[in-house]
Parts: structure tokens; C-alpha cells; sequence
């Protein structure tokens, strides 16, 4: 098979998920916008499976290096991004790659709860099929119940699947937005803050969820509230001024850090 | 601190100027209107609206100018709202976005986008902006030579109609760009997250949620177009015609012109008929306004 028809063939959820498998690897990638570097030299291996936090101080990186999972951040005017990043071991920078096939297999959450506004749950549910194929009748109705159900949301808004989207709670809308990416059955979830905008209650909601998402997805998460992290991940990625200072079990990482820079962020002496 | 000790004064003069400026306008239009109508209501009938021009005030009527201004203003919209729309979506969303190309995606296309994206799309920008600030009866000469001449359409309604198109494309332009350049960020970002082309994005996403501003748009360009007489004039629309436009190629006039023709009459009748031609015109522009405002406010409530 080609490289581009790998990536682009359709996706079983059984292979690739066994735990111990890396998912995405990411190579000596360097990005930056313009004349400055971000990320200088990531080398990360995410696991398959398992739920993989990256945090560290504002200004660090993060958001520019989840963003170069899924090639989103090249949509940014004079956004540069160098190296390799493999997914089960085809470059996505690779020219032959589409990266819109590709952000059907890697999808994204994001910090602010974004329903389409002209659209209803269900059809938000449905939005990222309509973007690429259609799906009528019974097909999508299944897909809807299965999505939201997925994104623990059905039982909330099984009765009012027309209304707009927009008129969901912060954090209902966010799991709508949960239940939109999952609808299109990507390998990858990625999370950039997906709480910060969220009161505790929904936060709490949507860490239970992402607990739950691990058997079927590969979730990165992005997070600045270390507590979550702590709560929610198997691993965690220490990141300052667009490097990797660490990498381990979330265990390890917050009570026995190697890295000095690792202790002073995590017992909060500075970030 | 005491009450008062403040300079009330000159807070309250400011609301004073500010309500002045408002009302008296206002107040000025409602002045004009009333005597219009006053003038003109009697002469409003139904053998008004369907008669054609004549010789004698009494029989005159205005059904050639009402015809004429209702077809120009259906070419005006049918041309100018597909490619100022399509304009305001390529500057917004296409235009700009070359800065991502690498030498290593082809040494011609690398240099072709660097130079549209340096030069042409800023001079297409500021281009825009001048035209709507042309005098209208530049496009009237400007329709002569391109529609009237050069394309060979004659004295046609299709010529005026497009004229007149070109006279509100900036218009469009400009507020259709707006409109989409208000729908923030976000949206488009989920949309390219959840896989979309970016004509997908455009066209599922940006463009309903823009379409409320778009409409406006759409509603100033049809006001202003419908009122307008030099451009036509040049064009070649007639004062006195006695048919219907039929084809598109048939001669028309327009109801400013009609009303101008008339006012420009000695007898007194014909400043009645005049009168009652500007309530007609008035109520179509009314008519038309407020469709698409209704149109437009269905649409935001879903927002």
C-alpha cells in the first residue's frame, strides 16, 4: 500500500490498540511562526491507548506541539514545522500525506466549547460526516446514540436532539464536542485544555470520561492544572521553553521527578 | 463627595446634541414624506400603477418605470450577489494564506504566490474600498462602452442591469467581508479539526453563520441601486416608452427617471404625478427592505 493509502484506508478500532504500542512518535520536530522557534527538538513517543498529559509553564509549547499531531498547526499564516512525526510508522509530514484524511484519524477538542451555531446536537453530532460523506436515516441515528453515549451525554439530550447546539451548558457543549470528534471514529483524541473553560463540576465530568475514552482511543491531553493531570493520565510530559525535560509514568513524574526543573514546576515553585 | 459637585452641565449638553442630531434629520425626512404624500396620495390608484406615460397628466402612469426598476433591480442582484459574495469569501479565507508555501514545493508556484500575496491581493484590497467611492455616473460610462458597446447588448435592461451590478459590487463586497470575517475563529478551527477542506469549512460553516450580515449587505446594495438615474441615463434608458420590457434586450426606463421626467413638466398635474410616483418608489424599496430584514431575523434567531 502506499503511504497515503494507509493512512487513508478505513480504520478498524481492534488493530494497533495493544497496549505497550506506540502510537504516534514524534522525531527531532522543530515548529515555530515565522523567525522563532517554539518546539526545538521534540523527541516523544505516545502510547496507544493510554492517556499521555503534557504540561508545563505558559509559553512552553505545548499547544503549538499538539497541534503538530494533527497538522493543524500549519493552518496558522507563516507557521513552520520540521522533522517527523510518525503515526503506527507513516510520516504525516511526508508530501504524499492529505492532512485533511489525516485529521479524520487524529481529532481535536478544544480549550473553548465550540458547537457549530447554525446546527442542532444532532446535527453536530453528525457534522464531521457531513463535512466528508453523508449519512442518512437509521445509519445516522445509530451514529448519534453511539457518539453521545460514547461522550456520556445521551441521557441529557436524547429528548431534544433538534434544538440548537448553542443552548447546551459549558460543560454539556463540551462533551457535544467530545461526542462530534468521536462520531467520526478517529484513532486519536487530542485535548488542548478542554476543562479551563468548565466549572469543577463539568470538569469533573469530562476527567471521568476520559478515563473511560482510553479503551477505545489514544488521548494526548494538554493541561495546565497539574492536579488533573496527576488524576487523569497513565503518562506525563514535562515541557519548558520547547523542550522535553521529561517523561515518565504520571506516578513517577510527581513524586519521584528526576529533573530538578521537573520538582520546581511540580511543587510549584515556579509556572 | 456631594451630589452636584460635579459638572452636570456639560453632560447633559452633550445628550442634548446628541438627541438633536438624531431627531432633526429624522424629523426633516418625516417633513419631506409627509409632503409628498400629501401631494401625491390622491393620485395613487389602481389606474396609476398600470398605465403607461401619456400626454395627458390624468392618464399618465407608471407602469413602464415600475416594470423597468423591478426587472434592473432582479439582473442588479442576480449578478452582483454571486460574484461580491464569491469575493468576500476568496479575500477573506483564500487570499493571504500563501506564507506556508516552501521553495520546495516548486521554485514557479514558491515565487507566484509570494508575489500575489505581496502585490496583488493588497491591491485588490485597497481597490475595493476606492470603487465605492466612484461617482455613479462613471459606471454609467464605463457600462456604455463595456455593456452597451463592446459586448454589443445595445440599450438593454441587460445593460443597465449590469451596471448597475458593478455600482454595488463594492458594497456587497465590503459587508459580505464583514460578515464573514466576524464568525470567529474557532468555529473554523473545529471544523478543519474534524477533517473538513477548507471549501467544506467555507461553505457548511462561515457562510450560514455569516449570512444574516451578508443579507444586509445584500439590502443596502439593493437600496442604493434602485434609486439610482445617472448611470442608467447614460446607459440609454428612455423617458417616454409606451411597452413593458419584454426581453432582456428590450429598451426600459426606471422610476427615478420617470419621476424626474415629470417633475420636469410645467403643468402642475404632472408635479402631482411625480408625487405619487416617488410613494411608489418609496413602497417598493419599503417592500423590499423589509423582506429581507424578516428573512434576515429568522435566520439570527437560530443563531
Amino acid at each position: 500500500m502506499t503511504i497515503s493509502s494507509q493512512l487513508n484506508a478505513p480504520h478498524s478500532l481492534d488493530d494497533d490498540s495493544s497496549p505497550g504500542k506506540v502510537k504516534i512518535r514524534a522525531k527531532n520536530l522543530v515548529a515555530g511562526y515565522g523567525e522563532s522557534n517554539v518546539l526545538k527538538g521534540i523527541d516523544l513517543d505516545i502510547m496507544a491507548n493510554e492517556v499521555t498529559a503534557i504540561i508545563g509553564p505558559s509559553g512552553c509549547g505545548k499547544s503549538t506541539f499538539i497541534r503538530c499531531l494533527n497538522r493543524m498547526h500549519e493552518l496558522v499564516p507563516s507557521a513552520f514545522a520540521d522533522g517527523q512525526v510518525l503515526l503506527d510508522d507513516t510520516d504525516i509530514y511526508s508530501p504524499s500525506v492529505d492532512p485533511v484524511l489525516l485529521r479524520r484519524r487524529i481529532g481535536m477538542v478544544f480549550q473553548k466549547p465550540n458547537p457549530f451555531p447554525t446546527m442542532s446536537i444532532r446535527e453536530n453530532v453528525l457534522a464531521g460526516l457531513r463535512l466528508t460523506r453523508r449519512l442518512r436515516g437509521a445509519a445516522a441515528d445509530e451514529l448519534v446514540e453511539r457518539s453521545l453515549t460514547g461522550a456520556a451525554l445521551w441521557d441529557e439530550v436524547k429528548d431534544k436532539l433538534d434544538e440548537p447546539g448553542t443552548s447546551l451548558s459549558g460543560g454539556q457543549q463540551q462533551r457535544l464536542c467530545i461526542a462530534r470528534t468521536i462520531a467520526v471514529e478517529p484513532d486519536v483524541i487530542l485535548m488542548d485544555e478542554p476543562c479551563s473553560a468548565l466549572d469543577p463540576v463539568a470538569t469533573a465530568r469530562i476527567e471521568e470520561l476520559i478515563d473511560h475514552l482510553k479503551t477505545d482511543y489514544t488521548v494526548v491531553i494538554v493541561t495546565h492544572n497539574m492536579q488533573q493531570a496527576a488524576r487523569c493520565s497513565d503518562r506525563t510530559a514535562f515541557f519548558l521553553l520547547g523542550e522535553v525535560i521529561e517523561y515518565a509514568p504520571t506516578d513517577d513524574i510527581f513524586t519521584k521527578p528526576i529533573d530538578s526543573r521537573t520538582e520546581d514546576y511540580v511543587t510549584g515553585k515556579f509556572g | 463627595m456631594q451630589k452636584g459637585e460635579r459638572s452636570l452641565v456639560g453632560e447633559h449638553a452633550f445628550v442634548v446634541a446628541c438627541a438633536a442630531a438624531v431627531f432633526l434629520p429624522i424629523l426633516l425626512l418625516v417633513f419631506l414624506f409627509a409632503d409628498v404624500f400629501i401631494d401625491g396620495i390622491a393620485r395613487l390608484d389602481w389606474q396609476f400603477i398600470t398605465s403607461f406615460p401619456a400626454r395627458r397628466a390624468g392618464e399618465a402612469g407608471i407602469l413602464p418605470g415600475l416594470v423597468g426598476s423591478v426587472f434592473l433591480i432582479l439582473i442588479t442582484g442576480l449578478c452582483a450577489l454571486p460574484i461580491g459574495i464569491g469575493s468576500a469569501i476568496y479575500l477573506e479565507e483564500y487570499a493571504g494564506r500563501g506564507d506556508n508555501v516552501r521553495r520546495d514545493d516548486g521554485i514557479f508556484k514558491y515565487y507566484f504566490v509570494r508575489a500575489w500575496d505581496r502585490a496583488f491581493s493588497p491591491l485588490i484590497e485597497i481597490n475595493v474600498a476606492n470603487l465605492a467611492g466612484v461617482p455613479s455616473v462613471i459606471y454609467g460610462l464605463l457600462g456604455l462602452e463595456v455593456f452597451v458597446r463592446v459586448a454589443g447588448f445595445g440599450h438593454s435592461i441587460l445593460a443597465g442591469g449590469m451596471t448597475l451590478a458593478l455600482l454595488v459590487l463594492p458594497i456587497i463586497i465590503i459587508a459580505s467581508r464583514e460578515a464573514i470575517r466576524g464568525i470567529p475563529r474557532h468555529y473554523r478551527e473545529a471544523a478543519y479539526g474534524l477533517g473538513a477542506t477548507r471549501w467544506e469549512v467555507v461553505w457548511q460553516i462561515v457562510l450560514p453563520s455569516a449570512f444574516p450580515g451578508i443579507l444586509t449587505g445584500a439590502i443596502l446594495a439593493i437600496s442604493r441601486a434602485i434609486g439610482e438615474t445617472a448611470p442608467i441615463i447614460v446607459i440609454g434608458a428612455l423617458t417616454y416608452i409606451t411597452f413593458v420590457p419584454d426581453c432582456l434586450h428590450s429598451d426600459f426606463t426606471a422610476l427615478p427617471i420617470q419621476i424626474f421626467n415629470w417633475v420636469s413638466r410645467p403643468q402642475r398635474e404632472f408635479a402631482v404625478n411625480a408625487a405619487a410616483g416617488i410613494i411608489v418608489l418609496l413602497f417598493t424599496v419599503l417592500l423590499l427592505n423589509a423582506f429581507a430584514v424578516i428573512l434576515r431575523n429568522r435566520l439570527q434567531r437560530r443563531l
